[in-house]
């Protein structure tokens, strides 16, 4: 399959890669074909700073089952986190 | 037993308007004349297979030639670079042609080739062959492998691809050998029935093959698409097509 499936975001905060920590520009989300997972096709996610060099880059490769659930281990852990800060902030 | 051998070696090209790029160029020893063929890699780059390919129509007696399309994005790993290339939404169609072009030119130049020359590509390079051989007359076949998009909606049309190659069939100025699985999603077999009327309709010299069984980039032996059955044959009709058409 060949799909035009992207997403990008601004991203702040780092990310390791093969030449260790860099900070991050963007996440780069897409549904395509993956390099090294035994998919045909997988949700792919980059973490990437696009002013560095295009080995600035953390990647990973997931069925998309496993997309399903990073997602909503993701949404779960934000609503957690702004409960925090709500309670945090209410304390001050 | 007779002496074989072969060149493979990286050279720079003069790609879209004169640009210099870089490309893998494979061919057997000796003075020739060898057919030419240009590989258009697919998108997760200019990669191994492109160059196993590469030297694979070298062996077969072709002189081969793999231009970079990503050089632009920089030098590095082949799965960095083309996802950096899909960060940034592809490469241009009207570049692709220019970079093709200039690889075409590049193969017509060496005194080694016998003046013909082969497209091929897989996957957005399957796509971008047939689009290729819609805007040049300077080749005499082109092979596409499961060219994805070819069939385009509004929606999927952007600056750098502003119109689907179905579009151009009636520039078609080859003849086309197509192959495609039938368990593809991108093309799907109804896209892949849709650009087979275009080609009846414009009376183009064209072959399609399907196969029941195999979905997209069944060729890549490294893959889990891979299907040995249909890949074998399916590379039995991509060396008669060229053996027929630039090698006779």
């Amino acid at each position: 399959m060949c799909t035009s499936i992207v997403e990008i975001v601004e991203a702040d905060g780092a990310g390791k890669g093969g030449d260790g920590w860099f900070a991050l520009t963007h996440s780069v989300v897409s549904y395509d074909h993956p390099h090294h997972a035994l998919f045909d096709d997988a949700i792919t996610i980059d973490f990437v700073n696009r002013s560095l060099g295009a080995e600035a880059r953390a990647a990973v490769e997931l069925s998309l089952d496993s997309a399903k659930a990073l997602s909503d281990a993701l949404q779960k852990a934000i609503a957690a986190a702004e409960e925090e800060e709500r309670a945090l902030s209410g304390r001050t | 037993m007779a002496y074989e051998g072969m060149i493979a070696e990286t050279v720079s090209i003069n790609g879209d308007k004169n640009e210099p790029i870089s490309a893998y160029v494979a061919r057997p020893l000796g003075p020739g004349p060898f057919p030419g063929v240009v590989l258009i890699h697919h998108a997760p780059g200019w990669d191994e297979f492109y160059r196993e390919a590469t030297r694979k129509f070298a062996h077969h007696g072709y002189a081969a030639v793999s231009h970079n399309l990503y050089h632009r994005a920089g030098e590095g790993k082949s799965d960095d670079i083309a996802a950096k290339v899909r960060a940034e939404g592809g490469v241009p169609d009207a570049q692709v042609i220019g970079d093709t072009e200039g690889a075409v030119a590049w193969l017509r130049a060496q005194p080694y080739h016998n003046s013909k020359v082969g497209v091929i590509g897989s996957c957005s390079g399957g796509r971008q062959a047939f689009l290729y051989a819609c805007h040049t007359k300077s080749i005499d076949a082109v092979v596409e492998l499961w060219g994805g998009r070819v069939v385009m909606s509004e929606e999927e049309l952007t600056d750098k691809q502003p119109k689907a190659p179905i579009e151009f069939t009636k520039d078609l100025s080859c003849p086309l050998l197509g192959i495609f699985g039938n368990e593809d999603r991108s093309p799907t077999p109804e896209q892949v029935d849709q650009h087979e009327a275009e080609l009846k309709k414009q009376d183009k010299d064209y072959e399609f093959h399907r196969y029941d069984g195999a979905g997209h980039g069944f060729f890549y032996y490294d893959r889990p698409m891979y299907r040995i059955e249909q890949a074998l044959d399916g590379w039995q009709k991509v060396f008669a097509f060229f053996q027929k058409h630039i090698a006779e």
